[in-house]
């Protein structure tokens, strides 16, 4: 499926804009890595215990796969409260300058801020990524609903894979439940590595991994956040030495 | 499968907003209403993602060392070598996500069947 040309009449309301944007989910391998992660948070949330109203919402509203696992993987293994926020809100970090960099792709001088509620919800990696790919082929003044219909379909493949995985997890024997399970550290570590730019990237993932079962050997209950500090500013140490060489 | 299989309490869905919805969210709302202005190539910044990306490979990790549910029946070994065998191809396909999630899968349920 090619999207129609710019002046086609094919643009000419916000309703086909968003058709094109939900077909334009069937144009992605990340929709294929998506369906498997997300079908691996499904499994994740009945085998530490959640319920599946409880996994629909976290992926309707986080909308965000590396904190909905945290939040899952943290609680489930007794953190408090608070000690998952903060784990979550870091990781979420990243987010902003996504939508800072991403919303000004489908503005225009008329856009009101409320125009971009729903595009800056359903910002994440997936969908960054694919702004930057599909949205030049889009006419400016129909990219907001291009990307609430790709947002949206997005959304539903997720939703439907975490209510698969659920009960997957919840009936298939025991080897195929733990497959689904690896389904999550598999498909996070390597979209992970793939969308590593600098030797930064590479050291935090690489030493995040590795720094993670000696923190665990403390049992402070505060292990992924001390390791992720630990592991992350030697990787900002790296990029810091580098900079300063270059 | 049970109601409290598929609904829960409303407990956990309050801790869900505490400690997932609102600390997540509040950075996209951030970037709505300040956007604009921000470097995204700013020294705080590239240590924000690098601390990120190291909280994100320790959860990973965690889930591999100390496995949830069912993941808890395959043997460590198995585990890690299922990882490497991913990492192996994922690196020798020029970082095809797909070959490497498959391979690690393929690696776990063919060990799992050969040890019985």
């Amino acid at each position: 499926m090619a999207l129609p040309p710019l002046d086609s009449p094919q643009w000419s309301s916000s309703w086909l804009a968003f058709g094109w944007g939900l077909r334009s989910v069937t144009q992605t391998i990340l929709t294929l890595v998506l369906f498997a992660t997300y079908l691996g948070i499904g499994a994740l949330a009945h085998d530490s215990h959640f319920s599946l109203l409880w996994a629909l919402c976290s992926t309707l509203f986080v909308w965000a796969g590396p904190a909905q696992i945290i939040l899952i993987t943290t609680l489930g293994s007794g953190a408090t409260v608070i000690q998952s926020a903060i784990a979550v809100t870091v990781s979420a970090i990243r987010l902003f300058p996504m939508v800072v960099s991403v919303l000004p792709l489908m503005r225009t001088p008329t856009t009101k801020r409320r125009e971009l509620f729903f595009a800056a919800h359903l910002t994440a990696v997936t969908l960054w990524v694919e702004c930057h790919r599909f949205l030049p082929q889009v006419p400016r003044e129909r990219r907001i609903a291009f990307v609430n219909g790709l947002g949206f379909g997005l959304v539903s493949v997720c939703l439907t894979a975490n209510t698969v995985g659920y009960f997957l997890a919840a009936n298939l024997t025991q080897t195929l439940g733990a497959a689904i399970l690896m389904l999550t550290p598999l498909s996070f570590l390597f979209s992970t590595a793939r969308n590593s730019r600098e030797a930064a990237d590479v050291v935090a993932l690489a030493l995040g991994v590795l720094l993670y079962p000696l923190a665990a050997k403390m049992n402070s209950g505060l292990d992924i956040l001390v390791s992720g500090l630990v592991a992350g500013t030697i990787a900002y140490g790296v990029h810091w030495w580098r900079e300063v060489r270059a | 499968m049970s109601y409290a299989q598929l609904i829960g309490d409303w407990q956990a869905l309050v801790v869900l907003f505490v400690a997932g919805v609102v600390p997540n969210q509040i950075w996209r709302m951030l970037g709505l209403w300040f956007g604009g202005g921000i470097d995204e190539g700013s020294e705080l910044l590239v240590w924000v993602r690098a601390v990120a990306t190291a909280i994100l490979a320790g959860v990973i990790a965690q889930i591999v060392v100390q496995p949830p549910g069912a993941l808890a029946s395959v043997p460590d070994g198995l585990r890690y070598g299922a990882v490497a065998a991913g990492l192996v191809v994922f690196l020798l396909t020029r970082r095809s996500i797909f070959a490497g999630v498959v391979t690690g899968e393929v690696f776990m349920l063919a060990g799992k069947w050969w040890l019985g």
